[in-house]
């Protein structure tokens, strides 16, 4: 076992934590307060990268392993969780689906663009009545011969309106159920596409959060991914991967948060010294310290899994599960050993304690994942 | 055109500064190195002269002078754009020892434009710029904050108290640069990050040459005494203060 990274891994790990604190800080209160979406922010996200880190070289992607990019979200999420949302989705739910299972074709239209930066995609999944139940897909891609004709609406998608490339799961034989499920790639620019207004979210208000509806829309044949009805399968493969992104983002937002309330507890006095020297506040520091640590284990070991090849599903879960309830556990703790100063926007530490709540809803409810992981445990 | 970019690899700047063995060495146990923060804007600054299509920059080298250890700065480096690195095998003893190794380099592969940051974050020297510039009979030029060759003549910026100079100058020339020479240092993009390995490090053995200086023992500053705040209208306490307690009055 080795705990060491590589020269490359610290390297970039550098880079994420150089571009965070120095062009994500500066304005991450006023995007937030203004549900602005980080337009500037995410062009040099693809300026330098970070949109398609996982994807091949051959690609045009950077050809990063796993480990990397749990430490690159790790940095970006300290600072600004709506733009590593961003990264998040179209690297692991987006363009890690199109390289395994697209056709060459597929890879060269949509791939490339993405892995590059210059066009960004959203992952189609969600609907009004299938969040956590996304077996109950009401939106239908019916077979027409040379095309599938799209209807239906798809809630809560990130990227819903910047993304130029969706990867909608819609049904197509639903006396298959499930199995019935396709999963397509649709420039959203289609007609009879229509994109609904941005969600006034709790938190992350700077990622574009919509609604996408689909009004007999024509998406060719040779835009679906994987063999017919294999929509579903490749959905919950993509979320596997995309846990490790969200567990990884959670851990920043714990690891940002706990960074503050550290140099808050050893400049801010009360009784005549250091708040950090009362035991109540060391003692609270403490347990974020060894919260924190241990999720960055779950995280890593999940991206190690994922790098070696191996299975990592129950791993990414856990990962996800751990990572999350310690980000609301850690960011709650920043808050209040903030006091007064916690609450106010200035201090950072309220818009991370709401950014974290939605690591335990989205891509799989912290729920979801106790049923994934206990799964695991029976079979 | 060719340009060199020395390169000094100093401890982090938020590092806390312990010395071993009686004070008489940096202790570096821990410490992360990175690149001086004014080589990298002077790398920086020299890649945007190559990425100008006009300057006819055909090459950005790096160049300094340490062990095997310090070759992650150098690929740093690399990731960040530079075509070539190219490592002096041996300790930095102090700035003289560093110019003259640069300079043998320089003497057996010349390049147009040498450019060092106008000190290291770490000994604070300010010398090794110049000094290449002697042991080459090159012009030397220092506090340049700007350098532009757009107009097939080169144009440099001084900062001078109260305004800046402009001069030109012939290549080859060695030019000390300072803040101001780019708005920030460029960071490393994935791609680059990936090249980096696969660009040429070059190890070169160290040519004889004296050591002229011995450092002899470090010593911390004191520790700054505690800050303490009065009430604007208690004149009174402040006075006291002053006369009884830091004893200036």
């Amino acid at each position: 076992m080795n705990f060491e990274f590589t020269e490359e891994q610290l390297m970039i790990r550098d880079a994420a934590r150089d571009f965070a604190q120095r062009e994500l800080l500066p304005g991450v209160i006023e995007r937030d307060d203004k549900a602005e979406y980080p337009t500037e922010q995410v062009k040099r996200l693809a300026e330098l990268g970070f949109l398609g880190m996982l994807v091949g070289l051959e690609y045009d992607g950077g050809g990063m392993d796993t480990i990397s990019y749990v430490l690159a979200m790790e940095e970006i999420s300290k600072v600004d969780s709506s733009v590593s949302v961003i990264m998040s989705v179209n690297n692991s739910l987006v363009c890690w689906g199109i390289e395994k299972y697209g056709t060459e074709e597929q890879k060269q239209k949509f791939l490339k663009p993405m892995a590059r930066g210059e066009k960004i995609g959203a992952f189609l999944l969600s609907e009004p009545e299938a969040g956590s139940d996304a077996t109950s897909q009401r939106t239908t891609a019916v077979d027409m011969g040379d095309h599938y004709l799209v209807n239906g609406t798809k809630n809560w998608i990130t990227n819903g309106k910047s993304a130029s490339t969706y990867i909608v799961m819609a049904q197509t034989h639903p006396e298959l159920k499930h199995k019935g499920i396709n999963a397509l790639l649709v420039d959203a620019k289609s007609e009879g596409v229509s994109v609904g207004p941005h969600e006034n979210k709790m938190g992350m208000r700077a990622s574009d959060t919509c609604s996408v509806m689909f009004n007999n829309v024509k998406v060719p044949k040779e835009n679906r991914l994987g063999e017919e009805g294999f929509g579903f399968k490749l959905a919950m493969q993509s979320l596997e991967g995309g846990r490790i992104g969200i567990a990884s983002q959670a851990l920043g937002i714990a690891s940002g948060a706990y960074e503050l309330a550290l140099k808050y507890a050893q400049e801010r006095k009360a009784f005549g010294k250091e708040i950090i020297h009362h035991q109540a506040i060391a003692f609270k520091l403490a347990d974020m310290a060894v919260e924190i640590e241990a999720a960055r284990f779950f995280c890593l070991k999940a991206a190690w899994l994922k790098d070696q090849g191996q299975a990592y599903g129950h791993a990414s879960a856990m990962a996800k599960l751990y990572a999350a309830e310690t980000a609301m556990k850690v960011t709650t703790e920043a808050v209040q050993i903030h006091g007064g100063y916690g609450y106010v926007k200035e201090y950072h530490v309220e818009r991370l304690m709401r950014d974290a709540k939605l690591t335990q809803i989205y891509e799989g409810t912290s729920e979801i994942q106790k049923i994934v992981i206990s799964r695991g445990l029976i079979s | 055109m060719k340009i060199l970019v020395c390169i000094s690899n100093v401890p982090d700047t938020t590092t806390k500064v312990k010395f071993k063995e009686n004070n008489t060495l940096f202790d570096d146990s821990g410490v992360q190195w990175i690149i001086n923060p004014w080589d990298e804007l002077a790398l920086t600054r020299a890649l945007e002269l190559k990425e100008d299509a006009g300057n006819s920059i055909d090459e950005v080298s790096v160049i300094h002078v340490g062990g095997a250890q310090t070759d992650a700065t150098l690929r740093k480096a690399l990731a960040i754009g530079a075509d070539k690195a190219i490592r002096i095998d041996a300790c930095a003893a102090d700035a003289y020892y560093v110019a003259g190794q640069i300079a043998a380099y320089l003497k057996e592969n010349p390049f147009d434009i040498v450019f060092s940051g106008i000190e290291s974050s770490d000994y604070n020297g300010s010398s090794v710029g110049a000094m290449i510039a002697e042991f080459m009979d090159y012009p030397g030029i220092s506090s340049v904050t700007n350098v532009d060759l757009s107009n097939s003549e080169v144009v440099l910026y001084r900062a001078i108290p109260g305004g800046k100079q402009k001069i030109k100058v012939e290549i080859p020339f060695v030019a000390v640069v300072q803040k101001g020479i780019t708005n920030e240092p460029r960071i490393p993009a994935m791609r680059g990050i990936m090249m980096a390995r696969k660009k040429p490090l070059e190890v070169k053995p160290a040519v004889e040459m004296d050591v002229l200086t011995k450092s002899v023992k470090f010593e911390l500053p004191e520790a700054k005494g505690a800050c303490k705040m009065i009430d604007a209208e208690n004149v009174e306490q402040l006075v006291d203060l002053l006369k009884n307690e830091a004893k200036v009055l």
